[in-house]
């Protein structure tokens, strides 16, 4: 039974965003009552500062920065729905209420300020982000797309209404959404040692059904594909506030290999944001040896899977020796199998066989 | 309209009327009324019913070449339907000669066939003075009428101190009246200028002239030949100054012609000769007609070729009643004479071509009119139509330069219309935003009064200022 000793503050959180944001707001106050034209200044997202960080082990924005001015007719605009989404953002944080990326789009419309479409209205969500420092989870703005954790862990709500309700996580058989009200949660206790996200949906329901959680104690999570940044948070959170190793499985296929990838070291748009990673995740399946040592059913590598692995093979989040190893393989077998490939040697071969061995190996 | 100029305010009154009751068939009457200077009685029958009345040989700037095309008209109506022209005119002194004549077309002389004289009572301006004339033609009225309308509307354009009615076979009157009452100065008359001369000015010259030797015929009979000239001139043709004209033989008349052509030390001819319009009359007539948002007018300085004077006249329109026809309207005219016909051959077609109106902000699509107005005594021609002028490179430099002064000012306009467009979207745009800064800055300040922003609004206005 681990328990929760860094105790993670939801309002702790809340409390330093809208100080940012106020913050931002006396700044360009100041200028218009000195007679200038409001401007900011930000980190450039331009890919040519966007580095990759030893120390960080992620990707991270460089010095470069931009000034951005009303002044400027060509700014004008933008300036304008950053300011108005910079005053959303506050209010949303501050009546805790939550939004999605859909909804900002529209609720401008309420504003009368016009984004020309919701790809406008991200990107200035992502300036808000870079000017702040903060991901826009923390001021309450989420992606449409939620994954799920089932498992024996019990949160405490901090949402207006819940505040101060528990749950266990294992109370609904077909996981608990990692939403909103989930990720801003305080994690009181586990039994769990390990975390197992997998790519897969099909994969989790089978893992629940036979019971992985307990055989294995741990906590499952059905990533969706890509994870969405609040799972990818979330993760974090349980790796670093609860101390619980994290292992990653996906397909075996230069997609899937960057699926754990990201979770790892994150991804080159989120150079801007820290805490969305967690460095010592591992990626711990289905790797490329695996088709050959576990004889499992596989298809040929199309032009496009090859070209991606010599994109991935130059990465610097690839340089360790696990992925050169793993790319080294797919390049000579030509060959990439999903997950549910197991299944030929029957629905609980997977559970039964594969999970025990490469969890004893990881851990060794 | 000539005969009106000479200081005399014109109206003109056109009708064209079916002949046959039912108004349909080919034969017309054609009705022309003027209040100009009226033809002397006894010159009546000669000045329309031959060709070629006339001899004088001086110059001046005038509507027709030879004065066939009232002649010329009349003839028509004659072949075509057998019919006696009438003809109606006074001086504005007591009497008004009424005259129905036909043409003996071998003899080339008048046939009178009736005349009358009728009182010419006084009113309160004075005696009725002008020409009226009436005769019958075979044409097709529905086929031309697109040209003769845009005939007479251009006449009115190119003549905005003239009232001119048409009124068309079904009945329906075309009115144009004048908006002004300036008229431009009547033309002088010149002597011929010697680098515009032929054989047969020349010989006519010698006919009447009382010069008994070379040196004399030079300096009287041609246009800025003074003695000094004259003396040099016959010294580089080798021709005897005592020599008698009269006693010239026709390989010497030749020869003459040939000398001055080559003699390169005339004076050029000065324009008095010519009546232009002017760059306000001419503004005045496009404005009247074609109520465009920008006109600008040109006038170029006078010029030659060949020895004859010329001036170019341009203007250029801008939106109001001018079309957006995908290519730029071509408005010509010669000595205040409407071309209607064939605009394709026409040398201001070719240097309206020519230009890249780009540079000039114009596009296709733009509701843009070229005006060019050539006066000389000598328009040169391409055809006996008289409708296409041919591309003499003085003249086609002319109309050229004349062209790009205006769309020069068509280019400050519009792009001063540009930048006052742009400003106001800019101003609008920074006082959509502006206020916005300012509203969602304060709430998220958390502060209570927005900031005054009018300062901004007013530095948006000549940051603008500034940059152009």
């Amino acid at each position: 039974m681990s328990k929760n000793e860094i105790k993670f503050s939801a309002k702790e959180r809340r409390k330093q965003v809208l100080t940012k944001l106020g913050k931002l707001g006396h700044e360009l106050y100041a200028q218009m009552e000195n007679g200038r034209f409001p401007y900011i200044f930000m980190p450039s997202r331009s890919t040519d500062n966007i580095y990759y960080s030893p120390q960080f082990r992620q990707y991270i924005l460089g010095e470069k920065r931009v000034r951005r001015s009303s002044g400027n007719i060509r700014h004008l605009r933008p300036f304008t729905q950053l300011v108005w989404s910079a005053y959303f953002a506050h209010e949303l944080t501050g009546n805790q209420k939550t939004s999605t990326l859909r909804d900002v789009y529209y609720s401008a419309q309420a504003y009368d300020m016009s984004f020309k479409d919701q790809a406008e209205s991200d990107n200035i969500i992502t300036d808000v982000e870079t000017v702040t420092g903060s991901s826009r989870e923390d001021f309450n703005i989420f992606p449409e797309e939620s994954s799920a954790i089932f498992g024996d862990l019990t949160i405490e709500y901090t949402i207006p209404n819940y505040e101060g309700r528990r749950l266990n996580l294992t109370s609904h058989p077909d996981g608990v959404m990692i939403g909103p009200a989930l990720t801003s949660a305080e994690l009181v206790e586990t039994s769990a040692d390990i975390v197992i996200a997998i790519e897969k949906g099909g994969l989790f329901t089978r893992f629940i059904e036979e019971r992985v959680h307990e055989k294995f104690k741990a906590l499952l999570i059905y990533l969706r594909g890509q994870a969405p940044r609040s799972t990818r948070y979330f993760i974090r959170r349980l790796n670093q506030e609860m101390s619980l190793p994290v292992y990653i499985f996906s397909d075996a296929d230069p997609w899937g290999m960057h699926i754990a990838m990201v979770i790892i070291s994150g991804s080159a748009n989120a150079a801007h944001l820290r805490e969305l990673t967690t460095p010592d995740a591992r990626w711990s399946g289905v790797w490329a040896s695996d088709i050959v040592g576990y004889k499992l059913p596989s298809d040929k590598l199309t032009n496009l899977d090859i070209k991606r692995l010599h994109e991935l093979e130059k990465d610097p989040r690839y340089k360790d020796d696990i992925w050169q190893r793993e790319i080294d393989v797919f390049m000579k077998i030509q060959k990439k199998c999903e997950l549910e490939a197991f299944s030929r040697y029957g629905l609980t071969h997977i559970v039964d066989k594969y999970l025990p061995e490469r969890l004893k190996e990881m851990e060794s | 309209m000539d005969a009106s100029e000479v200081g005399v305010l014109p109206d003109i009154y056109v009708r064209l009327s079916h002949d046959d009751e039912a108004g349909e068939g080919n034969i017309y009457t054609i009705r022309v009324a003027d209040n100009g200077s009226g033809i002397p009685a006894p010159q009546i029958p000669l000045a329309l019913c031959q060709f070629l009345f006339g001899s004088k040989y001086k110059l001046k700037q005038a509507r027709g070449t030879f004065g066939l095309g009232g002649t010329m008209a009349i003839l028509y109506g004659q072949v075509t339907t057998n019919k006696s022209v009438q003809i109606i005119s006074s001086t504005g002194e007591s009497r008004i000669y009424e005259y129905r004549l036909m043409i003996d077309i071998q003899g080339n002389r008048p046939i009178i066939l009736d005349r009358k004289v009728h009182v010419n009572k006084q009113e309160r301006g004075g005696h009725w003075h002008g020409t009226v004339i009436e005769f019958h033609l075979e044409g097709d009225y529905y086929k031309a009428m697109p040209k003769i309308l845009d005939y007479v509307e251009q006449t009115a354009i190119a003549n905005p101190y003239a009232n001119i009615v048409f009124v068309d076979p079904k009945g329906r009157l075309y009115k144009f009246d004048r908006t002004t009452t300036n008229m431009p100065p009547p033309p002088k008359e010149t002597l011929p200028h010697p680098h515009g001369v032929d054989v047969e000015t020349i010989q006519r010259i010698i006919r009447i002239t009382e010069c008994k030797n070379m040196l004399d015929f030079l300096k009287d009979n041609f246009h800025r030949v003074g003695e000094q000239i004259a003396r040099q001139f016959l010294k580089f043709a080798k021709i005897d100054q005592d020599k008698d004209p009269r006693r010239l033989n026709p390989d010497e008349v030749v020869e003459l012609v040939q000398a001055m052509k080559n003699f390169n030390d005339f004076l050029p001819p000065d324009a008095s000769c010519l009546s232009p319009l002017g760059e306000d009359l001419l503004r005045a007539g496009i404005q009247k007609e074609l109520e465009p948002e920008f006109v600008a007018t040109c006038q170029r300085k006078p010029s030659t070729y060949s020895g004859h004077p010329f001036i170019v006249e341009t203007a250029i329109a801008y939106g109001g009643k001018i079309p957006s026809k995908g290519e730029i309207m071509l408005y010509r005219f010669a000595n205040k004479i409407p071309l209607v016909y064939d605009e394709s051959a026409d040398v201001s077609w070719n240097v309206v071509k020519s230009i890249n109106w780009r540079r000039y902000r114009v596009t296709p699509e733009m509701p843009v009119a070229a005006f060019v107005h050539l006066c000389s005594t000598k328009i040169p021609y391409k055809t006996v139509g008289k409708e296409i002028i041919a591309d003499r490179p003085e003249i086609s430099r002319e109309i050229l330069n004349g062209i790009r002064e205006v769309a020069r000012r068509l280019e400050r306009h519009l792009s001063k219309q540009e930048r006052v467009r742009r400003e106001q979207k800019r101003l609008s745009i920074f006082s959509i935003y502006l206020p916005k800064i300012a509203e969602y800055s304060t709430k998220l300040s958390g502060k209570e009064k927005t900031p005054n922003i009018d300062v901004l609004l007013r530095r948006a206005r000549t940051l603008e200022q500034e940059r152009d």
